[in-house]
């Protein structure tokens, strides 16, 4: 398999590390891969751009961090100004058009879809935000099963939370599935 | 799904390590980049029968091991440089009286609080000169979990087998990752006992009295035997002199245990040496950015190598020193302005041949620094 570098970006609070962690943990404990995952900390992991950088490979992985990813993800403006020239040339940038507006030109394959509105309008808990979009990074890198993702969530979440997470997850597979499939 | 596989941060590694080589005492203060080793203690020793203290700072929480140890715990304790600053008097003290434990020290990019949430590796020197006076120290790292794993439980033996503070130097990159690590079954790595006296109670027991080999068996302070304990020159009772053979006899004793068993002690991994003629020498995080590079060397056909260390005290100068014998070009890779490869200039043949690649600005030293360093070194420009 190809080398898979994923940045997700966004601000601080939308769970786009929980969504990398999440993505690394089930490549790793259910699919027999290998994964390094690691996250900004300080003032810009509280409030400001915030990232993850998520390595997924069948080889061993020594430099962990990603500088040219494969796979952008941007949630909000900011980490998108940010971000952008990072990509690395023919990767894909997903976005969310509520946050993110006209992301113009770019070597990049653009996804955008509405993970936000889908999940306010289907679930209408924001919080679940990250993991719809994760379920959109699932079907999109073929890399997990979303079974697996499934499994993690209810292991590591409180039980009064699983419904409406994995109810986000096959909501985010959905759209990207639509996307992909209609072209 | 296989349950011993897990995806964890290298603290939380760090912490199982411990857990699983018998700690059941951590007294600390949290401080980044090294907190997540406290937080998952705090969780997982009261689960084990041991006790986690939080400290009002890091004077007393080395304190507070030092204790524990000496009562008969496997005791530890974790920081970053600011807090390792702190620990430095009680670090000296454990040193003289011989109390066995673990400090980890998670750096961060310093001096002073420096760079909190960023790397560093400017505390190499740290662990060996910080505290004062003439002393040897054994200094531990690792650069992938599997390594943080068994160099951890390496601490805790080394502790137990030469009575002496282990450092456990980790770094922010590697105690922040998140990778995979299979957690090894309970009895696979070797766990070392504590040596304890065969005196019975009532029997004069002589803490400072080495065996044959050297060794020191300890007595659980409070336990049976009483004897005293003291951070001045003692004798064979643990009672201050200063008288000069007692004097020097305990100082040739505190080097010697540890320097004279400096093959026992050194710990590395050595990536195509066998015909490299350009040796990169590495540890921690930057050894991760270093075999980035020489596996997409190798893959080209070059002749490049890596020699990682993992014991950085007592130094391995004849490892070092037979690992360059061979090759044109040795380049030290490390985040800090070149203390392993000041040392690395002492041990080989040819210190002139020997080059520093660093970087010094929070951020991890990259596969393209270290692409931009050689070629520079060889002549072709940036």
């Amino acid at each position: 398999m190809e080398k898979c570098r994923l940045l997700f970006s966004g601000s601080g609070g939308q769970g786009v590390i929980t969504a990398a962690i999440l993505l690394g943990e089930a490549a790793v404990r259910y699919e027999s891969l290998n994964a390094v995952q690691s996250q900004s900390y300080g003032a810009e992991a509280r409030g400001g751009a915030t990232k993850s950088d998520l390595i997924i490979w069948d080889q061993p992985i020594y430099f962990p961090k990603v500088n040219q990813p494969n796979i952008l993800i941007c949630l909000t403006q900011a980490a998108f100004d940010k971000y952008i020239f990072s990509i690395r040339p023919g990767g894909t940038l997903v976005t969310d058009a509520r946050f993110v507006k006209n992301p113009g030109l770019v070597d990049a394959r653009k996804i955008e879809l509405p993970f936000h509105d889908t999940v306010m309008e289907k679930i209408g808990k924001p919080v679940v935000l990250n993991i719809c979009l994760l379920g959109g990074i699932i079907r999109l890198t073929g890399l997990v099963r979303l079974e697996s993702v499934g499994a993690l969530i209810k292991d590591r979440f409180q039980p009064s939370f699983h419904d409406i997470n994995l109810k986000a997850l096959d909501l985010g597979y959905e759209l990207m599935d639509r996307q992909e499939a209609g072209g | 799904m296989n349950k011993t596989i897990r995806f964890m941060q290298g603290n939380e590694v760090c912490a199982e390590a411990a857990i699983y080589a018998g700690v059941n005492f951590f007294a600390g203060y949290p401080i980044t980049p090294s907190t997540e080793i406290a937080e998952s203690l705090a969780l997982r020793l009261p689960e084990s029968g041991g006790k986690f203290i939080q400290m009002e700072d890091e004077i007393s929480s080395m304190c507070a091991i030092v204790g524990a140890s000496l009562t008969g715990n496997k005791a530890m304790t974790a920081t970053s440089g600011p807090g390792f600053s702190l620990m430095q008097e009680a670090l000296g003290y454990a040193i003289m009286a011989e109390i066995p434990c673990v400090i980890v020290n998670v750096m961060r990019g310093g001096p002073s609080t420096g760079l909190p949430t960023q790397v560093g590796q400017g505390d190499v020197y740290q662990t060996r000169y910080g505290t004062h006076g003439d002393h040897a120290i054994i200094t531990l790292t690792a650069s992938n979990h599997a390594d943080i794993f068994r160099m951890t439980i390496e601490a805790f033996n080394f502790a137990e087998t030469y009575r002496t503070p282990v450092i456990l130097l980790l770094d922010e990159v590697t105690g922040h990752l998140r990778e995979k690590i299979e957690i090894p079954e309970p009895g696979k790595i070797p766990l070392v006992k504590r040596l304890r006296t065969a005196v019975k109670a009532g029997v004069d027991y002589h803490p400072y009295l080495p065996r044959e080999d050297g060794r020191l068996p300890m007595s659980d302070f409070g336990d049976v035997h009483r004897y005293n304990v003291t951070g001045l020159y003692h004798d064979m009772w643990g009672f201050p002199t200063t008288n000069p053979p007692v004097v020097y006899g305990l100082i040739r004793h505190l080097v010697d245990k540890i320097e004279n068993n400096t093959p026992r002690i050194t710990r590395f991994r050595k990536y195509y040496t066998k015909d490299a003629d350009t040796l990169f020498i590495s540890y921690g995080a930057s050894a991760r950015s270093t075999l980035h590079l020489v596996e997409n060397r190798r893959k080209r056909g070059e002749n490049v190598g890596l020699l990682e260390l993992q014991t950085l005290w007592p130094f391995p100068a004849e490892i070092v020193r037979d690992a360059c014998s061979k090759v044109s070009l040795v380049i030290v890779v490390e985040m800090n302005m070149g203390q392993i490869a000041k040392e690395v200039k002492l041990a080989v043949n040819n210190p002139e041949n020997v080059f520093l690649a660093n970087r010094i600005d929070g951020e991890l030293i990259t596969p393209t620094d270290l692409r931009n360093t050689l070629r520079v070194i060889q002549g072709k420009g940036v």
